[in-house]
């Protein structure tokens, strides 16, 4: 099978083509983004260093990102824990409409708040809106990395404390949160970097304080300011790197804890 | 609202009888407390909100005034408009070129992976190949437009090393474009659905299928590729919703011929200030994504009956 591998070579070369020019393009000393190439100059870097306006817009999209993974993995644990009980009424299209911006068109989603909050109620877009319509968005993924950490949970360690005198929080807190930290961690990183990235909802909804992906869009328009994004973009690719490695790292000891064999991916 | 009172009747009558008598179980109580909050979230965000535009796509607007009067004004519109439907045809046909593109790429990783890679290793490869996904979108499709440019990388590679003359111009500020990168865009999308199915295979059926004369060939096409059907539909349907909806890839490297529906709503709402027609539009997209969904999900349904 040498003609597959050969393949899957140029496959991952076509995965990587774009992320592989990024480093380039930042450390490449001019003012387009074209070959060849003409020196390498860490003056990107530092006008990333001066830029307010940038700075201020990546801010504002890590408290949004932040605000955003806690919301959604505290929604997301409740789902998944409640997916774990026995059947209510209507539990199926319950987590049907939770589960549902999954397989929606994310400029639905935009449109339809959109609609909803300066039509309908007539409110200002803020930090707000785009933190309320991510949630939305990163909730089924966090129930989907978290339904892993519920599931694989023995029912006997909690009846256990119960039978041992504790409460029904304190067994919760005491004996089913750390076992399902390591989930929690993924889910907290996975609605993190969706944030972090998200851009046509961003889009619609921000209001005076543009998020990083909403005031990269605005640069893409200035060609003269596209280096400095390039270095920007070189510092975010390292930095999911890292924060993507740690998840992995973060749910092969959640595998071990529990005991189960790794299958593979976070999703 | 009549049809609120007819959908509330089929609502509670999917609730059996038992369980209005209070013969709910504890832990089933524990479960509809639990799934309260991120119920009641989807609901006032996601339920309200899709209603919303569905009955602002029924209303008009005239510069500032929303006029609430019901009417199918903007269906009529948007059907007798050659440019919406022009614009939605071309979505759809996009969105399936994306698709077909995608998933017969991804088809042979996938495979790959979980065939030919030891069980040590697949994770490693997965997690290789998830990796350029996790880097900004944006910057992505700005450097596809990088790569595929009239003075770009690949045609001044290509040039370098002789194989053309001059440039090809057929890859940026066109459909191509938007398919290639969105092929890329969505790649990790496809690949993992079908690994997933391939991976539950059992080998076994394969052997058999070898010992019973079978050759490699029809060993995949009778064996392999039936069990992972169900992989290839869900991957199919997680890369063509989201791409109708996409307006980054149409407007970055797609040129006038290669814009897209989303791109139309997007003006509908944010340029020509008409929320009715912006919402029409993305009712009518919602619903051909829905409706060709139900339709590829219809022509499967044989592989996606699980065993007996």
């Amino acid at each position: 099978m040498r003609g597959l591998r050969i393949y899957a070579i140029a496959y991952l070369v076509f995965l990587y083509a774009p992320i592989f020019l990024l480093p380039l393009f930042a450390f490449n000393d001019a003012d387009i983004i074209a070959f060849p190439l003409s020196g390498f100059t860490t003056h990107w870097f530092e006008e990333l260093t001066r830029n307010a306006a940038l700075q201020a817009a990546v801010r504002n999209s890590l408290i949004i990102a932040a605000s955003t993974a806690v919301l959604s993995t505290i929604l997301g644990i409740c789902a998944a824990r409640a997916a774990t009980m026995a059947d209510w009424p209507l539990k199926r299209p319950m987590m049907g409409l939770i589960m549902l911006p999954l397989v929606l068109p994310e400029i639905i989603v935009a449109v339809s708040l959109l609609v909803v909050i300066v039509q309908v109620f007539g409110l200002g877009l803020s930090n707000a809106t785009i933190i309320a319509a991510h949630t939305l968005i990163c909730m089924p993924f966090s129930i989907a990395v978290l339904n892993g950490a519920f599931q694989n949970l023995d029912p006997a360690l909690e009846e256990a404390a119960l039978d041992l005198g504790e409460s029904r929080w304190s067994a919760f807190r005491l004996v089913i949160l750390p076992l399902v930290m390591p989930g929690i961690i993924s889910s907290l990183l996975i609605s993190f970097t969706i944030s972090l990235d998200e851009f046509i909802i961003a889009f619609f909804l921000s209001g005076a304080n543009p998020t990083m992906p909403v005031y990269i869009w605005g640069l893409l328009r200035f060609p003269g300011q596209l280096p400095v994004v390039m270095a920007m973009g070189t510092i975010l690719v390292a930095l999911s790197i890292i924060l993507l490695t740690i998840a992995e790292l973060m749910r092969r000891r959640g595998l071990k804890r529990a005991g189960l064999k790794d299958t593979g991916g976070f999703l | 609202m009549p049809g609120f009172f007819v959908l509330l009747r089929i609502v509670l009558q999917g609730i059996k009888p038992d369980m209005l008598r209070g013969r709910l179980t504890e832990s089933g109580k524990r479960g509809l407390v639990l799934i309260s909050p991120p119920f009641a979230y989807a609901l006032l965000l996601l339920a309200v909100p899709l209603a919303t535009i569905l009955l602002f796509s029924f209303w008009t607007q005239d510069y500032l005034t929303i006029d609430t009067t019901f009417t199918f004004s903007n269906y009529t519109e948007a059907f007798g408009d050659p440019l919406y439907m022009a614009l939605l045809r071309r979505s759809l046909l996009i969105a399936g070129a994306v698709t077909v593109v995608t998933v017969l790429l991804a088809f042979p990783i996938a495979y790959f992976v979980s065939f030919h890679v030891q069980p040590s290793r697949k994770s490693l490869w997965l997690f290789l190949i998830t990796i350029p996904f996790w880097t900004s979108y944006l910057i992505r499709v700005f450097l596809w437009k990088v790569i595929l440019g009239y003075n770009g990388v690949l045609n001044s590679s290509l040039i370098g090393v002789g194989l053309i003359d001059e440039p090809l111009s057929f890859i940026l500020y066109n459909a191509n474009a938007v398919v290639i990168t969105l092929a890329h865009a969505f790649a990790p999308f496809a690949i993992l659905p079908i690994f997933v199915a391939l991976e539950k295979i059992d080998r076994s059926l394969l052997e058999a299928s070898l010992d019973l004369g079978e050759t490699r060939v029809t060993t995949f096409l009778r064996v392999t590729l039936p069990l992972a059907m169900p992989g290839v539909v869900a991957a199919v349907l997680i890369v063509f919703i989201p791409t109708i909806g996409d307006y980054v890839t149409p407007r970055l490297v797609g040129g006038p011929d290669g814009l897209m529906i989303a791109n139309m709503i997007q003006t509908q709402f944010l340029k020509l200030n008409n929320a009715p027609m912006g919402a029409t539009l993305a009712i009518l997209a919602m619903l051909s994504v829905t409706a060709v969904s139900l339709v590829f999900i219809w022509l499967n349904r044989r592989w996606l009956r699980g065993p007996k």
